[in-house]
């Protein structure tokens, strides 16, 4: 792991946010041509009048897991809605800039939020699962997505991938709510993977979570990584250090003109040159705990 | 003579003792106006039961399948509780599904624009507007305007006028019980790649059921004990013939309901039809109060705990 | 799904596409939701076409004296709009005078001192009060509060009042006020109590000069609402008041007397036909458009102020 970071960290340019990865070099578990799932060029997020993320260039590998760190209010979590069109939700919020999943401009008028979120899958930082069964919770997304093959099969199969079967098998009729929250959101990581999507977003899982539960989730994501790229939030930078292969690092800075703070990406790197020779210092103030 | 500082926060501690005595007398005149609201609700019931039930002893259910007659003593309810099942049907079959209906898309499909806005203050305006006006606005558009598809002065128009009138509770019920049921639902469904109707038929609708379930009902028990609608569109006093007919001729024909039964006995100058109004009135109370009382118990048990 | 084209290294545009048959299904849908909504507005429209139509057409072909002969006696032909525009002033009068302390006094009751289990009991009755219909507000004002109340306290009446009607109507409406005013009152903060408790106020205090001050224009909100119902409230006094078809004017409430709302009832209830030959019918409708012309501005009046009240918290 040592070796090909430094390895990749020779070939970084001047301009410490964009990585370049070349081929030839990577060693890690699936070699071969790593192509950028995500590739945002100069988006900035509005609301309304305000912008609240300021010109982000981030570009994401695939079936690696990144980390969105930084303070609050950064914009990591707005960013990470754009990634699936969540952010339609929100009236007033819009993008410039461009985001490009896999090639395809994501904006693009003539293409529909609800097929880019089969694709591009969400767990929520608080647990949802639906007021139904266990069963029932993990079977919405394919039934609606026209899945014409055997349900027990496709349940059976996201819930063990979600390391949840053994607890529930023999309850699955049961009423999610029943689940403890650790178990919920287990369910909900289920439920997302039940529709087999491309990638995974992950909006701070663990922080309505105990310290076991946040474990196994993470234990889990080392697992999943094999199968679906992921992009993780979170406010705990022990988890994204444990957890993530790069990290980008967000922080707010002051507009002169207004009252409020814009979020921009500072750095954008390999988890463990983010926290041991960061090239900004403002990273390096943060991960050495100087603010948060 | 209070000297020591301790004195002086034992006496404030004591009290002034007529302050006490203004804070009770306080809570007791507002006890009071509790009492006698609750005093007058009870005497109003006492009063009803104590004068109508010797009716159902007399003549047991006998009541409730006899028809209307000038003596009181042979005269009984059963048109008007026809009537008012008639009644109902329609109200529930335009209330329902319309104000359900508009309820959905003003709390999950409408942009928040100036007629969004029109529209929430319009239905609030329309629950303010007071029952005859409603009877006018029945008088004027279904018994005489359509008479032709309605029959005129029928169940129909009353029934269509009664379903107008109980249209914005639905749609205020309706919408509250939809904002209720937590955002993070809904972007669950989203994040699977629901469309926005699937998310709202699979798990906003079901959630939001048991307090839609109840607006419903209450609204219904609002229009089975409306009056003035009925006498406005042309309820009668007379007969209302009861099965040789078809269903379609029925609706179209002339009708009365409990409520105008008892507003018409009540005016009786004789004292006779006094306890049959009661009777009445006993009748009408049981099926309001059954019905709302089922719902709420009903909305007790089925709403999820969040 | 999702993931086998990916696999196959291609993903184009096409794939991110909405399929056009749920994309249609969708559309159809919210339409079928708007209607539904829109209708709510041609309600509306519907109401004022119906009346100002036969009300503009009373109105121009009336002669005015007849505006303003004594009595209301409409297939007489006399049109005396104070008769009864004092009417109901006077049931209203009456009613709010009995339904605003009552309603207030059991909001504040409710909110600032009941137990909970106090309330368990309470609110349900209250409920059931509520749930009442006019019909037999009508009955108990015309058999039980005529005889035991209006004529113990003011013998000689006739059996037939606006009295028993207003105080039957203010029975009708303390729910209303009731409801209304509680949820203002609730929904001052709970921290501006808690300042008032920790200076060292008394429960009396904090609720007069705290609480009530900030859920003041709540509460004018549920006045108005009672006052617009009892305006609009047209059994009891059809039940009670006895004035079927026509009325002198007078001011006295222990004497029978006729609401602009009974008036209309007994137009329409009187026959069998409210016949459109004379000005009756006509001002059958120019009586209710006078009425939704007086409970629309007052109800606006206290969506205001309830707007006022919910926006500061």
């Amino acid at each position: 792991m040592k070796t090909m970071v430094m390895r990749l960290a020779s070939f970084k340019d001047q301009d410490s946010r964009r990585l370049h990865v070349a081929p030839s070099t990577a060693t890690g578990p699936s070699a071969g041509a790593y192509e950028n799932v995500f590739e945002l060029k100069g988006t900035s997020v509005f609301y309304g009048d305000f912008r609240a993320v300021r010109e982000i260039d981030l570009e994401i590998a695939e079936k690696r897991i990144t980390a969105f760190i930084g303070p609050s209010g950064c914009g990591k979590t707005t960013v990470l809605r754009c990634l699936n069109r969540m952010n339609d939700l929100v009236e007033s919020a819009r993008i410039e800039g461009s985001i490009r999943y896999r090639g395809i401009d994501l904006y693009d008028r003539a293409v529909d939020a609800v097929e880019v979120r089969r694709r591009i899958g969400m767990v929520f930082q608080r647990p949802n699962p639906f007021p139904k069964s266990i069963f029932d919770n993990i079977a919405f997304g394919p039934k609606i997505g026209g899945f014409k093959g055997n349900m027990s099969d496709l349940v059976e199969e996201s819930l063990t991938k979600a390391a949840l079967w053994d607890e529930v098998k023999d309850r699955l009729s049961e009423s999610a709510m029943g689940l403890s929250g650790g178990q919920q959101q287990r369910l909900c990581i289920a439920r997302c993977i039940a529709v087999h999507p491309d990638v995974i977003l992950m909006d701070e899982p663990c922080s309505a979570l105990d310290p076991i539960a946040t474990g196994r989730i993470e234990d889990l994501m080392a697992e999943l990584k094999e199968e679906y790229t992921i992009i993780i939030v979170t406010h705990n930078m022990q988890q994204a250090a444990r957890v993530s292969d790069m990290t980008a690092f967000f922080t707010t800075e002051v507009l002169e003109d207004q009252d409020r703070r814009a979020g921009i990406l500072v750095e954008h790197a390999p988890t463990e040159q983010i926290f041991t020779t960061p090239s900004d210092q403002r990273t390096e103030h943060y991960v050495t705990g100087r603010f948060g | 003579m209070a000297t020591t500082p301790s004195d002086l926060v034992r006496l404030q501690l004591k009290g002034s003792k007529r302050l006490t005595w203004r804070t009770w007398g306080f809570e007791l005149i507002l006890l009071l106006t509790l009492l006698i609201s609750l005093a007058a609700l009870v005497t109003l019931l006492a009063d009803v039961f104590q004068k109508g039930i010797p009716v159902f002893q007399e003549r047991g259910d006998g009541f409730l399948r006899d028809p209307l007659s000038s003596l009181a003593s042979r005269a009984g309810v059963y048109q008007g509780i026809v009537g008012s099942l008639l009644l109902l049907l329609f109200v529930a079959v335009i209330a329902g599904p319309i104000g359900i209906g508009a309820a959905i898309y003003l709390e999950e499909y409408a942009p928040d624009t100036r007629f969004t806005r029109f529209i929430n203050v319009n239905i609030r305006n329309l629950a303010g507007v007071p029952s005859v006006v409603y009877g006018l606005l029945g008088l004027a558009l279904f018994v005489r305007l359509l008479a032709g598809a309605t029959g005129g002065r029928s169940v129909m128009s009353a029934g269509l006028t009664l379903g107008i009138l109980v249209l914005p509770i639905v749609i205020i019920t309706s919408a509250e019980a939809l904002r209720a049921v937590p955002n993070s639902i809904r972007e669950a469904g989203y994040g699977v790649g629901a469309t926005k109707w699937e998310v709202i038929r699979s798990h906003v609708l079901p959630s939001a059921a048991p307090g839609i379930l109840t607006g419903s009902v209450l609204s219904l028990s609002r229009a089975l004990g409306e009056t003035a609608p009925l006498i406005l569109v042309g309820a009668v006093t007379g007969f209302l013939a009861t099965g040789q007919q078809s269903f379609v001729e029925t609706l179209q024909g002339r009708f009365t309901a409990l409520p105008m039964i008892i507003f018409n006995w009540a005016r009786q100058p004789s004292a006779d039809f006094r306890e049959s109004t009661a009777a009445a009135i006993i009748v009408l109370l049981f099926i309001i109060l059954t019905a709302n009382a089922a719902s709420i118990i009903l909305r007790n048990r089925y709403e999820r705990k969040w | 799904m999702g993931v086998e084209k990916i696999a196959n290294g291609t993903l184009t545009l096409g794939d991110l596409r909405s399929d056009p048959k749920r994309h249609r299904k969708e559309s159809l849908i919210r339409s079928l939701f708007k209607a539904a909504a829109t209708l709510s507005v041609v309600v509306s429209l519907l109401i004022v076409v119906a009346l100002v139509g036969p009300a503009f057409e009373f109105i121009t072909s009336v002669d005015p004296s007849a505006l303003w002969t004594n009595g209301w006696f409409p297939r007489r032909g006399a049109f005396d709009v104070r008769t009864i525009f004092v009417g109901t002033m006077l049931v209203t009068g009456i009613a709010f005078v009995v339904g605003a302390p009552l309603g207030l006094g059991v909001a504040v009751y409710l909110s600032e001192f009941a137990r909970p289990k106090a309330r368990r009991i309470l609110k349900p009755s209250l409920e059931v009060l509520a749930g009442i219909p006019s019909v037999v507000f009508g009955y108990f004002a015309l058999t039980w509060i005529s005889p035991h109340i209006v004529n113990r306290f003011f013998p000689g009446s006739s059996n037939f009042n606006l009295l028993a009607a207003g105080i039957a109507v203010g029975l009708l409406i303390t729910p209303l006020i009731a409801s209304v005013a509680e949820d203002a009152l609730r929904s001052v903060p709970l921290h501006l109590r808690e300042a008032s408790y920790g200076l060292g106020a008394h429960k009396r205090t904090t609720t007069m000069k705290v609480v009530f001050p900030a859920a003041i224009s709540g509460i004018m909100a549920a006045f108005i609402v009672g006052l617009s119902r009892a305006i609009g409230e047209t059994m009891v006094v059809a039940i009670a008041s006895g004035a079927s078809g026509g009325s002198l004017l007078q001011l006295d409430p222990r004497q029978p007397g006729q609401t602009m709302t009974a008036a209309m009832a007994s137009l329409a209830a009187g026959t069998d036909q409210v016949k459109g030959a004379d000005l009756a019918f006509p001002s059958l409708f120019f009586v209710g458009f006078l009425l939704f012309v007086i409970t629309f501005a007052l109800n606006l009046g206290s969506a205001r102020l309830v707007r006022k009240y919910r926006r500061s918290y």
